[in-house]
């Protein structure tokens, strides 16, 4: 039995770190008064957060928003947590094992947690859970991975969950942070019930998803719930935050980087990479895009520093390939990448054919302005290797349907946000994945992933993926532009605020100040 | 006539604001200052300056030639969204007005439904279905506006259809085509000048609408509705960036306001 | 027996009307591309997650079918469950309701409140300098986009002075005068142009009615001007004012949507904008008709009010 402080050790070199998150944040604005925390009996506090979309669902096994478990991460918890960094920390489970064939995971429960109804959490609840998740118990399977990999899940003892899986993952702990929920329990859509440091109180629908504080929260020791109350206010148009912000009727909100300096004065402001990487996206089976050489001459010919700096108010980290710099352990960071070169990009487009250019359309998302920004200064940019770009705007549900689904356009830009595992990052241009809209098929790179995913050696598994960064490079699979940082203005009297490699309000860290 | 001079004053004011955006908008088929499109990144966000008399914008683009030439999509948006509405409603109009009966019943049922149908939901789905862009733009605003051309034409027609002159032509022996062409058309030039001013008005804000619910005219090409919603992001750092585009958009709308009020007071005073 | 036949008329008007506008309203949003499991869940999905959500929905039926459902729901009152927040669209709608209706009737009331006293002002100084003043910036109230005209609001009076909150809506049940509160800016962004609206056709009509004969009798007889301008040209000219009511109502609806969602308003108007780009298809058809409806009915009052003040209308 390896105790889990120890494994994180050994750990560290296979989770992703997060670099640069911790040193980022909160420019921590000096506190020179310094108040003594005196202990009057705290007046019950609250705040208020802007929530930048409607939650998709509050049952975590029906939601998929990143939004929505940024805030209910606060309710439910996995068998594992994770931390700034993407450490994976323990929760519900305090301890685990894996066998040396590395298919089976052994978690040993902690003792005297409980659902936020008063029921204890055991071993069974977590068999529900992945059951469930898997389509063990009958039902559709609600999770494609877990469905592929899980051969069964027991519980010899209510504080023991044994998880076999069919084949080897290297990637399967990021699995492990999955939400667990209360077996038996189907209303967790309307009143969700976990076993986290916050309890669910109340979701007004198109306004508010209210949380308490959950005074006997146990499950991991140094996270301790401050405040009584806390409200995400669901705000979608930015300049409502702004002025929310302004008019003192909001604590914390996600701002554009255009926005930071108007706020920097009366609000800290916490800024960081969020480990997203916004691409623009070449579609590698229309013409002429099918041909290597012309995409390689777009890639000559973006300057990335520019969108930067332009678009992001230079509030962004640059990537060369579909990989965030905060995904530290598999992040190739000798990458062999493209420098701006037109003259190098009109060669190879008159190898290719073109040397008069050629007509592009990028199909932007009409609800990012930061994308619609990007397309104009890359209209700007190919315009002087005769590319005539023509920019279209598609409306969000136009955008998921006919670019992301049926893969109909020719370019187009979007931001992918991270999880804690790049699998879920490279696999998205593996000729096999389902919604790799790129339409990028390399039989290399398949190999590659196939090998990364089944490997047991963590230093050769971060090996294979940097291998992928760069065979998307080489082939210029499509151009990767930048990580923008999330930048939170955050009122003078709520501190601590952290990010985390995977959008998490974690409001244990924080704290109200008088 | 007592108020007449209160009047004439719309009517010039009007004219007055839109001979100068017209002028506006032949200027900038000539001459422009800059590339309206052409990003200066090393200067962004530059104060007006005598080189930038408007300064510049996020990329850098010199707000001034993109005002000039966004006057381009606004004419080309208002008049053709007028041409749509005033095509078909005049049409539909017509035959409602002057064939009367179930005829009438049928499409003024069609044409209440569309009213009572809100304009910039139709115009959102349109937009959503056929894509962003100038004509498109302005094919659903023109849409959105036959109702209203419909229905003056129609109020035009029962009027007149009645009246003795139209009846002696007809007695005459004069044709259904003919007598709406010869006898009542030209009866009905004021009032839908006047909804076609005002139309022109509406579609402009209209336009505005859409770009701030994400689906105006296709950038980098400048609307003033575009400009407008892109500097409103920019408004606690760099708020002189939005007062141009949305000082055109008021301008032009107010002048069509004007003008259309202008020449409704003309009507009025001579019906008297 | 006439005015029966005249109400009967209109009422099958408004019947036929209504009917039209299931048939539009279904239409419009059936040819919307785009899977609603799809935009809920996003990119991050997993595709098994977007399945079972589709199959939920249950978007299997042929088109007449969904139509028929709908239109047979309609009249039983049940308008469907909403397919993003899987509730039933009525009570999203009777939720969302009193922000709408409080919104519309502040901006009415703000309109009501201006119009009487600024017509008569304006149509008593005709051509003096400050009338000019007035109506010259009433004119710029309309010509001013409303989303503009909405931030420059918040700008000034919830940024810089603080009277009032921006957007951050108070629901009547937590605190009245908090909710009326939050509703005063969107109320005075919206109304703004109506009120110079109508502030235009009720000055017109008083100058009409000044010019009448029956003014001038009044005051050879020696009546003050003022009591012939209260007494009888203001309730003349306010009679035919009443029938642009329908107009305006329109208007404010139709201001309401793209106000609600500048402000942030949990209104009607930012659920259809919501349910549009959601594809929540029964939620968009229930909203719109349910505007639609309103906006019949309105009209259809209007139209009778109208023919009891002048019984020469219904000669048409």
């Amino acid at each position: 039995m390896i105790r889990l402080k120890k494994l994180a050790v050994v750990l560290l070199a296979a989770v992703l770190t997060f670099s640069g998150c911790a040193g980022a944040g909160a420019s921590a604005g000096t506190s020179a008064s310094a108040a003594p925390a005196t202990a009057t009996p705290a007046q019950p506090t609250s705040i208020k957060i802007a929530l930048g979309s409607e939650p998709d669902n509050l049952d975590p096994m029906l939601s998929a928003a990143t939004d929505t478990s940024s805030v209910m991460m606060n309710v439910f918890e996995g068998l594992l947590g994770f931390n700034t960094k993407g450490e994976f920390i323990p929760a519900i489970a305090e301890s685990y094992t894996i066998s040396q064939d590395e298919l089976t995971y052994t978690f040993t429960i902690k003792q005297g947690i409980q659902f936020h109804d008063g029921k204890s959490c055991t071993a069974q609840d977590v068999k529900y859970t992945y059951d469930k998740l898997a389509g063990l118990d009958g039902g559709t399977p609600l999770n494609t991975t877990l469905s592929q990999e899980l051969e069964k899940v027991e519980c010899p003892d209510d504080y023991t969950a044994v998880l076999t899986l069919k084949n080897k993952d290297a990637g399967f702990l990021s699995k492990a942070t999955i939400s667990i929920v209360e077996k038996d329990y189907e209303q967790n859509s309307t009143q969700p019930i976990g076993t986290g440091p916050y309890k669910f109180a109340e979701y007004v629908k198109g306004q508010k998803l209210v949380l308490e504080k959950n005074d006997t929260y146990n499950t991991i020791t140094d996270r301790k719930p401050t405040i009584d109350r806390v409200e995400f206010e669901i705000m979608t148009d930015e300049n409502a935050k702004l002025m929310a912000l302004k008019s003192g009727d909001l604590d914390i909100a996600g701002v554009s980087s255009t926005n930071v300096p108007a706020l920097k004065d009366e609000f800290t402001i916490v800024q960081g990479p969020q480990n997203m990487v916004q691409v623009f996206a070449l579609n590698n089976k229309v013409k002429p895009l099918d041909d290597v050489r012309v995409r390689q001459a777009i890639c000559y010919a973006i300057d990335k520093d520019e969108i930067i700096n332009v678009v992001s108010g230079g509030n962004g980290a640059k990537v060369e390939s579909f990989l965030s710099p905060s995904m530290a352990t598999y992040y190739n960071d000798k990458l062999n990448a493209y420098t701006l070169n037109l003259d190098k990009a009109k060669e190879l487009l008159a190898d290719a054919g073109y040397a008069n250019g050629f007509d592009l359309t990028i199909k932007v998302p009409s609800n990012y302005q930061m994308h619609i920004d990007t397309a104009q200064v890359i209209k700007d940019e190919l315009a002087k290797i005769g590319i005539n770009v023509n920019i279209e705007l598609v409306e969000w549900a136009q955008w998921l349907d006919g670019v992301y689904t049926n893969r109909d356009y020719e370019a187009t830009i979007i931001g992918h946000s991270g999880k804690l595992d790049p699998q879920d990052f490279l696999n998205r241009f593996s000729s096999t994945y389902a919604k790799n809209y790129f339409n990028f098929s390399d039989a290399d790179y398949d190999a590659l992933i196939e090998k990364a995913a089944s490997t047991a050696d963590q230093a050769a598994r971060a090996d294979y993926y940097k291998q992928c960064q760069q065979l998307l490079v080489d082939k210029a699979a499509s151009v990767f532009i930048q990580d923008p940082y999330i930048n939170f203005a955050v009122a003078k009297r709520v501190e601590g605020l952290k990010i985390y490699p995977v959008t998490f309000f974690n409001l244990c860290d924080l704290t109200v100040v008088a | 006539m007592k108020n007449k001079s209160g009047k004439s004053k719309n009517l010039a004011a009007g004219a007055v604001l839109l001979g100068i955006l017209l002028l506006v908008l032949l200027v900038s088929f000539a001459y422009l200052p800059y590339d309206p499109n052409v990003m200066d990144t090393g200067a962004i966000f530059q104060p007006p300056s005598a080189a930038h008399l408007l300064g510049t914008d996020n990329f850098g683009r010199d707000i001034l030639s993109r005002v000039m030439q966004g006057s381009q999509a606004a004419f080309l948006v208002g008049a053709s969204s007028v041409g749509i509405g005033l095509t078909v409603g005049l049409l539909l109009g017509a035959v409602a007005g002057y064939a009367g009966g179930a005829v009438d019943e049928v499409i003024m049922r069609i044409i209440d439904a569309q009213m009572a149908f809100p304009g910039v939901i139709l115009a959102l789905v349109f937009i959503t279905v056929f894509g962003t862009g100038t004509l498109n733009t302005a094919i659903a605003l023109g849409i959105t506006s036959i109702p209203r051309f419909c229905r003056v034409t129609r109020a035009g027609f029962l009027q007149l259809k009645t009246m003795d002159y139209v009846k002696a032509a007809r007695s005459r022996g004069a044709g259904p085509m003919r007598l709406m062409a010869l006898h009542i058309l030209p009866n009905m030039v004021s009032p839908l000048l006047v909804t076609m001013s005002l139309g022109f008005a509406s579609a402009i804000l209209s336009e505005a609408g859409l770009s701030y619910l994400g689906l105006g005219i296709q950038p980098p090409s400048p609307s003033w509705g575009m400009m407008l919603y892109e500097a409103q992001a920019y408004l606690l750092t760099y708020p002189w960036y939005a007062v141009i585009p949305g000082c055109m958009i008021t301008l032009m709308v107010l002048g069509f306001n004007l003008l259309g009020d202008g020449l409704r007071d003309l009507t009025d005073a001579k019906a008297r | 027996m006439k005015t029966a036949f005249f109400v009967l008329k209109k009422l099958g008007a408004a019947l036929a009307t209504l009917f039209l506008i299931s048939v539009l309203t279904f239409c419009v949003f059936q040819i919307l591309p785009g899977n609603p499991a799809h935009i809920i869940l996003g990119v991050d999905a997993d595709p098994l997650q977007v399945e079972a959500l589709s199959k939920e929905m249950g978007l299997n039926l042929p088109l007449q079918q969904r139509y028929i459902n709908w239109v047979v729901g309609l009249f039983s009152g049940d308008l469907g469950n909403s397919l993003r927040y899987q509730t039933p669209v009525a009570q999203l709608i009777a939720d969302s309701l009193p922000v709408t209706v409080s919104l519309t009737a502040m901006a009415l009331l703000i309109t009501v409140v201006l119009v009487v006293p600024l017509s008569v002002y304006l149509a008593k100084n005709n051509n003096r300098a400050l009338p000019t003043a007035i109506s010259a910036l009433l004119q710029l109230g309309v010509a001013v986009p409303s989303f503009w005209l909405s931030i420059l609001l918040v700008l000034i009076f919830a940024v810089n002075l603080r009277w009032l909150p921006s957007g951050d809506f108070v629901p009547f049940t937590t605190s009245v005068t908090g909710a009326l509160r939050s509703l005063v800016l969107p109320a005075v962004a919206i109304s703004v142009g109506t009120t110079a609206v109508v502030i235009r056709y009720l000055k017109n009509t008083l100058l009409d009615q000044m010019g009448m004969d029956y003014v001038r009798t009044a005051r050879s007889k020696g009546l003050a001007q003022n009591e012939v301008l209260y007494r009888h040209v203001l309730k003349n000219a306010l009679l035919p004012t009443v029938t642009i009511l329908g107009m305006i109502v329109v208007e404010v609806l139709g201001g309401s949507i793209i106000v609600e969602n500048v402000f942030n308003l949990p209104g009607i108007g930012r659920l259809i904008i919501t349910g549009v780009g959601n594809r929540d298809f029964p939620l968009v058809q229930g909203l719109v008709f349910y505007l639609a409806f309103t906006v019949v009915v309105i009209n259809f009052l209007v139209e009778l009010l109208y023919s009891a003040i002048d019984p020469r209308i219904r000669v048409r």
